[in-house]
């Protein structure tokens, strides 16, 4: 079994829709989609969910405001700034403190070190994955919480059912859906893949954004490759990466000129490839074919 | 004034908005300072092209044992949540690259065993470019600790200045530590349902952060209608929508401003920024 990340560095590339059109041209494949934070696979796909379950990346501290007696060491030694002043200390009401969800990493110091035991640490519901069916197989994916952190947990634990489905079923290939940029998600979502295909733009972002996260998937010894979309939108440019792709040991294998139809078929919730048989659906069936021959 | 333009999906034109804002006020006479905090990967350099007069090192602190001292209790082990310290066989293992430098372990350690020492994780630059003052945050490859590294870079906010902060994408962690204490947040998308989705996924972040904020929608006529409906019944303000151009996207791939190859847009920047204004006084 082969697992395949698409990634891209630089963000509205094209990522999932070509991870979709992927999702058609794949016989015997599962899908995942490990952009937790924006998550979008599932708008073409339409999985159908066949298992729901909460997702807990970390715990949380609580502070018990009868139990509180304002000493003001749990906001000391935080490092997150995630205390914060919650009675105003008056002859009326005492000085207790509170845990902000928000800014709360979870490192437990506060719960630790509070000298009469007024905080408890929960288990925090950070959002909830699927497994589903689709019309091209099963699909993991998930949902992040609303400001919600341990997206690189989520993503781990997408990949993992994902491959265990993969294995079970006896796929033969795990396509996953990643996310922009170099951090924490992404880390997660590529370690250990087969293969990377990086979904670039010609412009400077795009090249700018190719550089970094190619010194990324290389400091991790995956094999990389690199499709150019909307090609045609500054040749030049095309060009220029394509070259820079080639120094750095990349292979470039698509080049797709800015088609319409990217946006049409999102809107009709299908993918490129069943949205039209046109030279665009060719091209990347072309991609596709190449792809599979990188992966062996 | 601090404003964060935002983005639940990328590539919708934040870095776009945000730096073409920033020049149009300046040009009008504002003290302005953009901020590029998507130090995953920053692009508002390729655009504003600054000339860099400072760069910092940006460290977070991760523990060090002093082998001599520890007796291999383990308490710094228990203690950690986040798996940067282990104990095997009586010995501590630091791994420096999961640590989220939340002291812990330095203050659990009873034989006052554990420093801390500095771990790089990437580079503040600042600068100016024709007068904007500029600033951002570079990660280097393979660091995780992206807030903060953020967290970093916005200390450089100029309270006399209008503050420009381009976010990166997405809703989790960098995007909040970016967002944090803003006075507004642009929320820049494009009218297809991805567009949508990650909206409404960055509309319920910025609510949650209780944050006054509007919706831009760039590349206004390439999709459909539900971007704007759904801001209609939501009683979202859209403040500001940009139609698809070639011309904007040709010199969008070489790096240049859109004010400069349609200087008709400046107006509507400024306009942008007086709605902005008015919007936070609501």
């Amino acid at each position: 079994m082969k697992e395949l990340v698409v990634i891209s560095g630089k963000g509205g590339t094209g990522k999932t829709s070509i991870t979709a059109a992927f999702a058609s041209l794949a016989q015997n494949a599962v899908l995942a989609d490990c952009d937790v934070d924006a998550a979008d696979l599932h708008l073409v796909l339409s999985p159908k969910i066949k298992q729901e379950q909460d997702f807990s990346g970390g715990k949380q501290a609580f502070i018990h405001p009868e139990k509180c007696i304002g000493c003001s060491k749990c906001a000391k030694m935080c490092r997150f700034d995630a205390i914060t002043l919650n009675g105003p200390g008056n002859s009326l009401i005492a000085k207790t403190y509170a845990v902000d969800p928000v800014s709360c990493e979870g490192c437990k110091v506060c719960v630790e070190f509070c000298p009469v035991h007024a905080i408890s640490f929960e288990a925090a519901i950070n959002g909830k994955w699927f497994i589903s069916d689709t019309r091209f197989g099963p699909m993991v994916h998930a949902k992040l919480g609303i400001a919600e952190e341990n997206s690189g947990k989520l993503v781990t634990l997408i990949r993992k059912e994902a491959k265990r489905i993969a294995q079970e079923q006896k796929k033969d290939m795990l396509i996953i859906d990643g996310s922009p940029g170099i951090g924490c998600p992404v880390i997660a979502s590529i370690t250990g893949a087969d293969a990377v295909l990086v979904v670039t733009e010609p412009t400077l972002s795009g090249k700018h954004d190719l550089e970094r996260v190619a010194q990324l998937t290389a400091n991790f010894g995956i094999k990389t490759l690199v499709c150019i979309n909307k090609a045609d939108i500054n040749s030049e440019m095309t060009d220029q990466i394509a070259r820079d792709a080639d120094a750095l040991g990349l292979k470039v294998i698509g080049k797709i000129p800015y088609d319409e139809a990217f946006t049409k078929a999102q809107i009709m919730k299908a993918t490129l490839i069943e949205y039209t048989g046109g030279s665009i659906s060719e091209r990347i069936r072309t991609m596709w074919q190449e792809l599979v021959y990188q992966l062996g | 004034m601090k404003i964060t333009i935002a983005s639940g999906k990328g590539g919708t034109g934040k870095t776009t908005i945000a730096t073409n804002l920033a020049v149009s006020l300046h040009q009008a006479g504002r003290k302005v300072q953009y901020l590029d905090c998507d130090a995953e990967e920053p692009n508002g350099h390729i655009f504003l092209k600054p000339a860099m007069e400072s760069t910092y090192e940006v460290t977070v602190g991760v523990p060090e044992v002093n082998m001599d001292k520890c007796t291999g209790c383990g308490k710094c082990a228990r203690l950690c949540q986040y798996s940067a310290i282990i104990c095997l066989k009586d010995k501590p293992l630091v791994f420096e690259q999961l640590c989220h430098s939340c002291g812990g372990c330095m203050a659990i350690c009873p034989q006052g065993a554990i420093t801390e020492k500095q771990r790089k994780i990437g580079t503040a630059q600042f600068g100016r470019c024709n007068g904007v003052y500029f600033g951002q945050g570079l990660l280097d490859i393979g660091a995780i600790q992206t807030p903060a590294l953020i967290k970093y870079v916005k200390k450089h906010i100029k309270e006399d200045a209008v503050n420009i902060i381009d976010a990166p994408p997405g809703t989790s962690c960098p995007v909040i530590e970016t967002i944090k204490n803003s006075d507004f947040v642009l929320l820049v998308t494009e009218p297809t349902p991805f567009g949508l989705n990650d909206l409404q996924l960055a509309v319920g972040m910025v609510r949650e952060l209780k944050l006054p904020f509007a919706v831009a929608v760039n590349r206004s006529d390439i999709g459909d209608e539900a971007v704007v409906r759904y801001c209609q019944q939501e009683h979202i303000d859209v403040v500001i929508q940009i139609p698809n151009n070639r011309k904007i996207a040709e010199s969008y791939s070489r790096g240049e401003m859109i004010v400069e190859s349609i200087p008709e847009y400046k107006q509507k920047f400024l306009k942008l920024y007086d709605d902005i204004v008015s919007l936070t006084k609501k």
